[in-house]
């Protein structure tokens, strides 16, 4: 049922089709739990790893010598703004699996600086779905936006593309995240509006 | 654990202006489900064609409030919604509602304290649902809040943190103005800085104080860096930004 008095106003008109419910932001706002972490590229370290122990571990350098991608990705956040055609620098998620061998794990917990977390199945992470992004429109990634590297899993609601990341378990078995353990769904599909438990 | 998060009715009960650029409406929801100070609301306005908006909403009353929700909403004139609900809303209307949203930053007597409180602009409501839990629920835990507002007609609930400070020693209400230009103004003027950030953790006697930070982006960055760099640990900081960008 349509709401008194309320027609919309669109403005400004998206490009193209933006998930239900959400709205078309020209700008790039944040949204994080706590204070923003600072974290040097020198001490910086990134590790997946099995049953808490390290599979494999990179350093920044290391990190850096690995075949990166440029990608153009849209943006949707729970918050509900959407934004649209976003430039990333990265390495993608299929690259840093290649150092870990066979894989047999369904599920990933990622892990960032600050102790944030959350959950993701496998699928969502894998065959070009999902980067190590730290360059945002030709720039090194802002501390704000979850520098010196985030998460980017643009297919899904931004909070499962965690800013600060430094480790990555692989998991049998789906356990909740930081806020999917808070009223948020599991999975995070903003096309078919996947916003809390039970969406 | 789990529950649904359901699309309920919600009726327009009253409608309160707080100062020029917000107004609180107070929402009657049938079966009203317990919420948690800090938590928000999503609200879900519906044009004639089908087309839709939803935004969150903090809340600002207390959960000891019965059968209703006080949303404290800033207009930004550019906006979809918060200009809807100042200029179209009206005592007796439907609005679609689901909540309560949000986990990390809430608060709840039994949690304890000493509380800090930090807020910019309208990032004071979700700030004044704890402090209004903290009235009813009687509780005695020592709360320092500081506010930062741009003028004197900008601050929203003036005479009621004025009360709560007045009526009990253990609260502690700071309002610092950014563009006062008023010279009859004899509080705090200025951004929110390490010398006001101090004071307060000197009221609460510690550095351990449960904070949290809430207000546009820029605040809530520097809000915060100021708790961690003041000594607060870095874990007891929660954060949540809103503002005209839509956060």
């Amino acid at each position: 049922m349509a709401t008194r008095g309320f027609f919309g106003l669109r403005r400004p008109e998206p490009p193209r089709e933006i998930p239900p419910g959400q709205y078309f932001e020209t700008g790039f706002p944040t949204l994080t739990a706590g204070p923003t972490p600072r974290v040097d590229t020198d001490t910086w370290s990134f590790s997946i790893t099995r049953a808490k122990s390290p599979l494999a571990t990179w350093t920044w350098d290391q990190m850096m010598e690995l075949p990166q991608e440029k990608i153009t990705v849209d943006l949707h956040c729970v918050t509900k703004w959407s934004k649209l055609d976003s430039e990333w620098k990265g390495i993608s998620f299929d690259t840093l699996l290649e150092a870990v061998g066979e894989v047999t794990e369904e599920y990933v917990m990622i892990g960032s600086y600050g102790g944030y977390t959350t959950n993701l199945p496998l699928d969502d992470v894998t065959d070009g779905k999902a980067w190590l992004a730290f360059e945002f429109e030709g720039e090194p990634l802002e501390p704000n936006h979850g520098g010196p590297a985030r998460f980017l899993v643009p297919h899904l609601y931004l909070w499962k593309s965690a800013k600060w990341v430094n480790s990555i378990e692989l998991m049998d078995q789906d356990a909740p995240g930081f806020w999917e353990a808070s009223g948020y769904h599991m999975r995070g599909d903003p096309w078919r509006e996947e916003r809390y438990w039970g969406d | 654990m789990q529950h649904r998060v359901l699309w309920q009715k919600a009726i327009v009960e009253e409608i309160i202006d707080e100062t020029p650029r917000t107004k609180s409406f107070r929402l009657r929801i049938d079966d009203r489900p317990p919420f948690r100070s800090g938590q928000h609301y999503d609200v879900r306005l519906t044009a004639p064609d089908g087309y839709q908006a939803q935004r969150s909403y903090s809340i600002a009353s207390a959960p000891e409030s019965e059968g209703v929700i006080d949303l404290t909403i800033e207009i930004i004139e550019s906006g979809e919604v918060s200009p809807f609900f100042h200029q179209v809303v009206k005592v007796g209307d439907e609005i679609k509602m689901r909540g309560p949203i949000g986990g990390p930053f809430t608060w709840t007597s039994d949690t304890g304290g000493p509380l800090l409180l930090l807020a910019g602009g309208s990032g004071v409501v979700p700030l004044m649902s704890m402090l209004r839990h903290r009235t009813a629920a009687g509780s005695s835990v020592r709360t320092a809040l500081i506010y930062s507002a741009r003028t004197t007609v900008d601050v929203i609930y003036r005479d009621e943190l004025g009360n709560f400070e007045s009526e009990d020693t253990e609260v502690r209400s700071t309002i610092t103005l950014t563009r006062e230009d008023d010279a009859g103004w004899t509080g705090e003027r200025g951004r929110v800085s390490t010398r006001l950030i101090d004071d307060a953790l000197a009221f609460l006697k510690t550095t351990n104080a449960k904070v949290f930070v809430c207000g546009p982006d820029g605040f809530v960055e520097a809000a915060a860096a100021l708790a961690l760099a003041a000594g607060v640990p870095f874990q007891s900081i929660k954060t949540e930004r809103f503002g005209p960008s839509g956060t």
